[in-house]
């Protein structure tokens, strides 16, 4: 065994999976895990904990992981983490925990994901079940959303005693893990089910197809429904488009419609109902994670995909992960280009694109270099599918029918980091909804600072 | 689960429902809709409210069998269920926010085509129920095909019926019954309120824009979510773009793009017509949904 190097993960191979929707990585097993584990210095001043926004106690779990006790390794991540099976799959960890590990500097990082990803997986096979509290303690809490910020901020409510109801307004809970992030990357009905079942099983209420701002206000839910406090976890889901000619043309979709419509509406099988098109020629504009994804997904229908992308390799945002993952099963990229038209053909339908290339110029006040066209550099690309992923912010719903509760001018709620705390009295929000799409792992968070934001307020009350 | 009360057959086609919804029967307005889904493997549908009944909380729908989808829902009894209903969606017809005193010195034109009659019922209704009487012209291909006729006299002030074939009422387009109500009778309207197929919406705007009446037209694009998530139903007004689901139904039909409107309306034609030929003929026929759809078809 090579020190320096991680021990590999098993995945499935680019060629097979590129026609698949299952999942790429097939995880460490228990010899593989406690082998990983080994690599671990134990640092007496661990820097990888400071790097997971959460504070999961890493070299902790990673000693009983090469101790072989998963159990105890269970106990410790879940002393900071309600989605370790989620976070472990999903996270930037290059950037976060793992950027930070001092095993990185000289040779690769301990692949903490991946440890973190065996426990929960070994957790969910030998049947590791939390336990509802004996009391509650008679407090209603309403929770708004379901996805990482609304579970979590849930589970730690009602752990502590409180009644908790969800409200979500798809037919499934989940959110993002659900609707946006693929099956191939994340399975929703083993891992995810899985974590919603263990959130229900605290004792949390979920009522699906309740659209608040809609269906019952906030208002409504304090003064009506006898609820002591609210924490608002509706991320944000309102895609963006470019504004360029042809946008609207058949054939051009928000990321957000055709992930919705294959992950959450499983149009890919066809034992269901809900129809995607495919598409033979896609291109996918944008380099986030949810540009990966739609790509992928595409890749997986059987199209040839190219990801058009205004900036370098090097400023893609999508977790490098993913972007290999993209590469291998044959993504191609167009990188430092940028559509200016969508062709459309006298039916309607997306018939190529106009594109121009760019370069990046100086950096700007941010450090970041901004890219700017070559002139006389355009060209068209034949295609009869376009994706726009250009990223999302909050939605409207609940702020525009909440009194009192501020935004600001990005769309998103207003509340104080430390505990969630909005400009309305016992309203407290996190996740995307406040700091616009971010991370799993920084809603998960937030969730956790609302529940104690809640915590303390109803105790003081 | 949400059970269905009773269900019928209004006509060859037409179906309507009462389903128990309490939290969206306490809460919607005239204009909004609901989502159904049928069951785990069904698609999201989104269809008007056509009347509701706060103290039972129950919601009545309307719908025409044009896809799979709806054929499936078609075959649904009293006592059966959807597995998901959501609601209420979209924004309530403006007038409901206008000040009575207002809305009652304003002459209202209501045009419905088709199962466009469901969702027209409702506002004509609530504007009854406030003291406001309306004109309402109500369009079918024909006798058969003519829905809530009883429904709509009991609320209408005066009720014009057309049928494209003359087999009832008036023969001919209810553009020309429009015509016939401005410029042969002298009636003035302040606001017309259009729902049926885009087609209709479409001609009737072209001639109240002649008319010099402002015309408010609720659109049914393709919707996945309905809740502004999307983008799928998303619709060109007055050069913007506008997501239906959140910023309507209902527009300023003098500033719709239709004939956008109506080429994003056929996106999945040829997707929901072959899986209503995978349910009728079941496995016999192998449409690959998903793959191999080129898109220009
Ligand atoms: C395709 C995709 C891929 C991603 N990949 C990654 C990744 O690899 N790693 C990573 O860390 N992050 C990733 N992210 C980002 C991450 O998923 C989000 O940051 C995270 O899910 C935010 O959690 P949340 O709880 O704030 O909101 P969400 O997960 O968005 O959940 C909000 C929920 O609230 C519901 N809701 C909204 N409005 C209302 C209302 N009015 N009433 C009731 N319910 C409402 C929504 O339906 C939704 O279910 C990805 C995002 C997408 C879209
Ligand atoms: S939660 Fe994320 S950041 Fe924290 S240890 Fe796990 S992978 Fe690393
Ligand atoms: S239906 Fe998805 S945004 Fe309107």
């Amino acid at each position: 065994m090579d020190v320096l190097k991680k021990v590999p993960v098993r995945e499935q191979d680019a060629k097979v999976r590129a026609t698949n929707f299952d999942e790429v990585c097939l995880g460490y097993n228990m010899e593989e895990a406690m082998e990983e584990a080994s690599r671990c210095l134990k640092c007496n001043n661990a820097q990888c904990v400071k790097g997971c926004p959460v504070g999961i106690n890493i070299p902790e779990f990673v000693n009983k992981v090469q101790a072989g006790d998963i159990k105890a390794a269970a106990d410790v991540i879940a002393e900071a983490s309600a989605l370790p099976a989620v976070c472990g799959r999903v996270c930037p960890q290059e950037s976060q925990c793992e950027g930070k590990c001092i095993r990185g500097i000289k040779g690769e990082a301990i692949s903490i994901g991946k440890l973190e990803r065996f426990v929960a997986d070994w957790s969910r096979e030998n049947g590791v079940v939390p336990e509802k509290p004996a009391n509650t303690n008679g407090k209603k809490v309403a929770v708004i959303g379901s996805g990482p910020a609304g579970l979590t901020c849930a589970g730690d409510l009602a752990k502590l005693g409180y009644e908790v109801t969800i409200f979500e307004a798809l037919h499934k809970a989940g959110g993002v893990l659900v609707y946006g992030i693929p099956e191939f990357r994340l399975p929703k009905d083993t891992v995810v089910q899985h974590e919603i079942e263990n959130v229900k099983k605290l004792g949390v209420k979920i009522e699906t197809n309740v659209v608040v701002g809609k269906s019952v206000t906030i208002d409504e839910l304090l003064e009506e429904e006898g609820f002591d406090a609210i924490f608002v976890g509706s991320g944000a889901g309102l895609p963006r488009f470019m504004g360029i000619p042809g946008e609207n043309a058949n054939g051009v979709f928000s990321a957000n419609e055709y992930l919705t419509r294959n992950n959450l509406m499983k149009a890919f099988r066809e034992d269901y109902d809900t129809p995607i098109i495919g598409g033979k020629k896609v291109a996918v504009v944008g380099g986030g994670n949810v540009a990966m994804d739609a790509a992928r997904t595409a890749l997986r229908l059987g199209a040839e995909v190219h990801i058009i992308y205004r900036r370098s390799e090097e400023e893609l945002p999508a977790r490098v992960e993913e972007v290999h993952h993209a590469k291998e099963e044959g993504v191609i990229f167009d990188l430092l280009t940028n559509p200016t038209e969508i062709i459309v053909d006298e039916n309607g339908w997306v018939k190529g694109m106009k594109l121009i290339k760019m370069e990046l110029g100086e950096p700007d006040a941010s450090g970041r270099r901004s890219p700017v066209e070559i002139p006389d550099s355009e060209y068209e690309l034949e295609l009869d599918t376009v994706i726009m992923s250009l990223g999302t912010s909050p939605n409207p719903l609940i702020s525009s029918t909440t009194k009192g509760l501020e935004i600001n001018k990005r769309k998103c709620i207003v509340a104080e980091e430390v505990n969630g705390k909005t400009t309305k009295e016992g309203v407290y929000a996190g996740g995307d909804a406040v700091t616009g799409a971010a991370t799993v792992i920084l809603a998960m968070e937030a969730g956790k600072k609302g529940a104690k934001g809640i915590h303390e307020y109803l105790s003081s009350k | 689960m949400y059970r269905i009360l009773n269900a019928k057959e209004l006509t060859s086609n037409i179906y309507l429902m009462d389903v128990e919804a309490p939290r969206i029967a306490k809460s919607c307005l005239p204009g909004q809709f609901i989502i159904a889904k049928l069951d785990e493997v069904g698609e999201r549908i989104p269809l008007t409210i056509c009347d509701y009944n706060r103290e039972a909380g129950t919601i009545t729908i309307v719908f025409q069998v044009i896809g799979a989808s709806t054929e499936k829902m078609s075959a649904l009894k009293e006592g059966d269920s959807f597995r998901d209903f959501t609601g209420p969606l979209g924004m309530a017809s403006e007038f409901v926010n206008e000040d009575i005193s207002v809305l009652k010195n304003k002459k209202i034109l209501f045009v419905a085509g088709g199962v466009g009659t469901a969702p027209v019922y409702p506002q004509v209704k609530w504007l009854r129920e406030n003291g406001v009487s309306c004109d309402v012209i109500v369009g079918a291909k024909n006798k058969e095909l003519l829905i809530l006729e009883n429904e709509m006299k009991a609320v209408a002030g005066n009720l014009y019926i057309t049928t494209d074939d003359g087999s009832y009422g008036f023969k001919g387009m209810v553009t020309e019954q429009i015509k016939e109500l401005v410029n042969n009778q002298g009636n003035k309207y302040d606001v017309c309120i259009a729902i049926g197929p885009m087609i209709m919406m479409k001609f009737v705007c072209l001639l109240t824009k002649e008319l010099g009446i402002k015309t408010i037209v609720s659109l049914n694009p393709v919707m996945v979510d309905g809740t502004g998530m999307c983008g799928a139903c998303r619709v060109s007004v007055g050069g913007e773009i506008k997501f239906a689901c959140v910023d309507g139904p209902e527009f300023d039909g003098h500033l719709v793009d239709f004939d956008e409107a109506m080429k994003r309306q056929q996106m999945y034609k040829s997707e929901e017509g072959r899986a209503l030929l995978r349910l009728r003929e079941g496995d016999t026929h192998k449409g690959h949904k998903g793959k191999g759809c080129g898109g220009n078809n």
